[in-house]
């Protein structure tokens, strides 16, 4: 909880932000694409009107300059004196992504603002509005801050902006005499003459005589006439502003003279406006009024007309402490994430009760089995709906793709357009925050590696504009992020060539068509011939691949030579729960992470090469994988089936770097969803383990990091000593 | 007695703002954020003061002070707009539209409050 409430403001403000440039950018591309409807321009401007709003209230300048130049321009194009064309929209997408700059910078980030840019399109933005207007400069033009001038009325803290057109008194005068006949319109605007004159009072010591001449008799009132008036003498002498700032609201809704008093002759014509009664019966005594007690006693002299009913006087007594009604609230993730992990527990206990009652040898139909099984029914359902609190659409990380196509496009001078789908899919919080980092080098690579420029394009028979589909779905309990191109597919040839000669694989290497496009994960490996600005920097789709798998996911590629490419990710629903093959050896239970394994089988005799001294290789598909015992890489006491003779299993794992090995164990339980428990945490790190579960024995499962395992393996040079029976 | 405020504004950061400045000198404040909202919540709450902004979504500021003027319920609220556009213009049309005053953003939370005392009583 942030303690300074204003600070804490001020993080919403940011995060609002953040809706409001989505918003816009969405509104901002509608109108692009011809997507826009009535009010897409409307919301365009509320957003941009919004930033600035908010900018103002926190002293942000130049987020507030920049806001007012483009909503200046957008106030042109909505109100119709400016057309929507294409030069418009694209200085509006310009302009998006320069007020977004100016967010971050406002926000601290590092990212210094491009000040030639924000120049650039300040003075598109500027030619812009002035070109539809260029022979009445002066209202929305003059509007606009001069850079360097001193901030407009506008972006002040003063709340009241003063346009009487009066100057002060030019000399200090001993107080005010003011004549006050509000008309009926003052009421029906909701002003209180009473108030004003309550006001007025704590600007000085007040003599107040009420003008009641008008008032007919009751038989003849009418509802919403008004007949009274003051004359008000002010024993004080605030600036003349300041008197004027009481009538602000209600100037032109009332008959009002204000003059200095002093000299008999200055107050002569007030006098003679103020139409002094002449008849005294009708005069009320001077009312004293005092600026601290103000007692507002001129209510009582209030026609019927004006009397608040009583809900709207503070009466509602009755709905006073009821809330507004939320459609949602905020919660601390630390909170959840304890939530999350009680209810793991909860997963674990559920599971140990069930095992216990079915070795107690209970009957199925017991009713403590019929009621365990409602309760693991019920426990799947609060696990699941704890998972959707941390669940967020990828929205989040798909709205800030189409900012990089425009950047990537720009750089490379192809021409793109983003197609995204599955926007409201759903995925933990933590995944979501770390989906960024790779779909936006996987676009990146589509733009710069997949398409080909447009004059390419057009020779190949294809729209000049390539297509970049960003699409999220969910299959089978994971979520899958596609990246999609038409652009001219992998060149395989090419990619062969360069996998052959980086020694990546042999000359003669019979690969098939998947094969070789899969050869672009492995590390080291670009077909960039100079490492790009764009996609490069250095790092490959390998980088891509290898935090992919970091999240327990998993990455191919599809491709079409001359029609495009398909980069599909499957990543897991969330990072509490794991799916794993539970597996044992060396007398252990262990758990294999599902995303890990390739395949599983049993190896035959002949299948095994032992090489040197330790490592043992074993056949698989044509190719030879190294042999890695995981109870001795892992330390346990070798395994006893080795004297029983009884059949080992092979586990084909794949490390996050694309090495594979296959992984000696000596059984296989089944797949099964855990909840994962760090072994960090709660003990200490172990080599080759990369958490822990909890299985419905009870027991502690260790759950299997295979990088880790494969390194060891490899290091130790286990004899991975297969006895299998011949 | 405690007074009600109902404030109406789309933008989370102002209603957090007047919230702030108004719990402060001892309002009670109900949120609403957007026109339609901002009508649902005063026939439920029956606030002593209205402060709308003028750009919102489904239903702007203009078409709530209309609403509000039309029914003869809630003669005599006070309903302040709140608008970064001090444009003679847009002040004008929430004049002619029934409103009391205005607030213009940004607003400094002392003059905020003087301006919903100086309506309110």
């Amino acid at each position: 909880m942030a303690t300074d409430p204003f600070e804490a403001i001020k993080a919403t403000y940011f995060l609002e932000c953040e809706e409001l440039l989505a918003d816009l950018e969405r509104h901002v591309m509608a109108l692009e694409s011809g997507d826009a409807d009535s009010d897409t321009l409307h919301a365009a401007f509320r957003a941009v009107h919004s930033i600035k709003g908010g900018a103002g209230a926190f002293g942000l300048e130049d987020l507030v300059r920049f806001a007012h130049v483009f909503e200046t321009f957008m106030d042109e194009l909505r109100s119709g004196r400016k057309p929507c064309s294409e030069q418009a929209v694209r200085v509006m997408l310009a302009a998006s992504d320069v007020l977004a700059d100016h967010v971050a910078a406002a926000r601290g980030s590092n990212a210094a603002l491009d000040h030639a840019r924000v120049a650039h399109v300040v003075a598109d933005l500027e030619a812009l509005t002035a070109g539809t207007a260029p022979s009445a400069p002066g209202a929305l033009a003059a509007a606009a801050p001069e850079p360097d001038g001193p901030a407009p009325d506008e972006f002040g803290f003063t709340p009241v902006a003063f346009d009487f057109g009066l100057g002060d008194a030019p000399a200090e005068p001993q107080g005010w005499r003011i004549h006050f006949k509000p008309h009926p319109r003052l009421l029906e605007t909701g002003n209180d003459p009473a108030l004003i004159l309550r006001e007025l009072a704590r600007l000085g010591p007040c003599d107040v005589t009420l003008d009641d001449r008008d008032l007919p008799g009751v038989d003849v009132l009418e509802d919403g006439a008004f007949h009274l008036a003051w004359d008000i003498v002010l024993n004080a002498a605030p600036p003349e502003t300041a008197v004027r700032e009481v009538f602000e609201f209600v100037d032109g809704f009332c008959d009002l003279v204000i003059a200095p008093l002093g000299a008999e002759a200055e107050a002569e014509p007030v006098a003679a406006l103020i139409e002094a009664p002449s008849d005294p019966v009708f005069a009320t005594a001077p009312i004293q009024m005092e600026a601290a007690s103000a007692p507002a006693p001129a209510r009582a002299a209030e026609p019927a007309a004006s009397a608040k009913p009583a809900a709207g006087g503070g009466g509602g007594g009755g709905t006073a402490g009821a809330a507004p009604s939320q459609t949602s609230i905020r919660v601390d993730l630390d909170r959840i994430d304890k939530l999350i992990n009680v209810v793991g527990e909860l997963v674990i206990q559920q599971a140990m009760l069930a095992q216990s009652v079915v070795e107690s040898g209970l009957a199925r139909s017991s009713a403590v089995s019929v009621g365990l099984e409602d309760l693991e029914q019920l426990t799947r359902e609060i696990q699941e709906s704890v998972m959707a609190i941390r669940a967020q659409p990828v929205k989040a990380v798909f709205q800030r793709m189409p900012r990089l196509v425009r950047e990537v496009a720009e750089l490379t001078g192809k021409s793109v357009r983003l197609v995204t789908e599955g926007e409201g899919t759903e995925v933990d919080k933590t995944v979501i925050d770390r989906l960024a980092e790779p779909i936006t080098h996987m676009i990146r690579n589509a733009i710069d590696h997949g398409l080909e420029d447009p004059d390419a394009r057009r020779r190949a028979g294809k729209d000049p504009e390539g297509v970049i589909r960003l699409a999220a779905l969910h299959r089978s309990g994971r979520i899958v992020i596609e990246v999609s191109d038409d652009g001219r597919g992998i060149n395989r040839d090419r990619v062969r060539a360069i996998a052959v000669e980086r020694g990546l694989i042999a000359a003669d290497a019979p690969l098939t068509n998947e094969e070789i496009d899969n050869l672009i994960f492995l590390p080291g490996f670009s077909t960039a011939s100079t490492v790009s600005d764009i996609s490069g920097r250095g790092v490959g789709m390998d980088v891509v691949k290898r935090s992919i798998q970091q999240l327990g996911g998993r990455i191919s590629i599809a491709s079409t030579p001359g029609k495009g490419s398909t980069f599909t990710m499957s990543l897991p629903l969330t990072l509490a729960v794991l799916d794993g093959m539970v597996v044992e050896a060396g007398g252990q239970t262990l758990l294999a992470p599902l995303s890990a394994v390739v395949e599983s089988f049993t190896p035959k005799a002949a299948d095994l090469h032992r090489i040197g001294p330790t490592e043992t290789l074993i056949r698989f598909r044509d190719r030879f994988l190294p042999l890695i015992d995981t109870a001795a890489a892992l330390g346990f006491p070798a395994a006893p089936m080795q004297q029983s003779g009884a059949r080992g299993i092979a586990i084909v794992v794949e490390s996050e770097g694309g090495m594979q090995a296959a992984l000696r164990v000596d059984g296989i339980h089944g797949q099964r969803q855990v909840v994962i428990k760090s072994l960090e945490t709660n003990y200490t790190k172990v080599d080759g383990v990369s958490a822990a579960t909890i299985l419905g024995d009870g027991r502690v499962a260790l759950i299997l990091d295979v990088d880790a395992l494969l390194s060891l393996g490899k290091r130790a040079g286990t004899p991975a000593d297969l006895r299998l029976a011949s | 007695m405690t007074k009600t405020i109902l404030t109406i504004d789309d933008s989370r950061t102002m209603r957090d703002m007047l919230k702030l400045a108004l719990d402060d000198a001892g309002y009670r404040v109900v949120q609403a954020e957007d026109g339609i909202a901002g009508l649902a919540a005063l026939e439920a709450h029956a606030p002593d003061v209205v402060i709308t902004d003028i750009n919102m979504p489904n239903l702007d500021g203009f078409g709530v002070i209309e609403r509000v003027r039309a029914n003869p319920r809630h003669k005599g609220l006070p309903v302040l707009v709140l608008t970064t556009e001090s444009a003679p213009e847009k002040k004008q049309r929430a004049r002619e539209a029934g409103a009391t005053g205005w607030i213009v953003k940004p607003f400094d939370p002392a003059k905020l409050v003087d301006v919903v005392r100086r309506v309110s009583g």
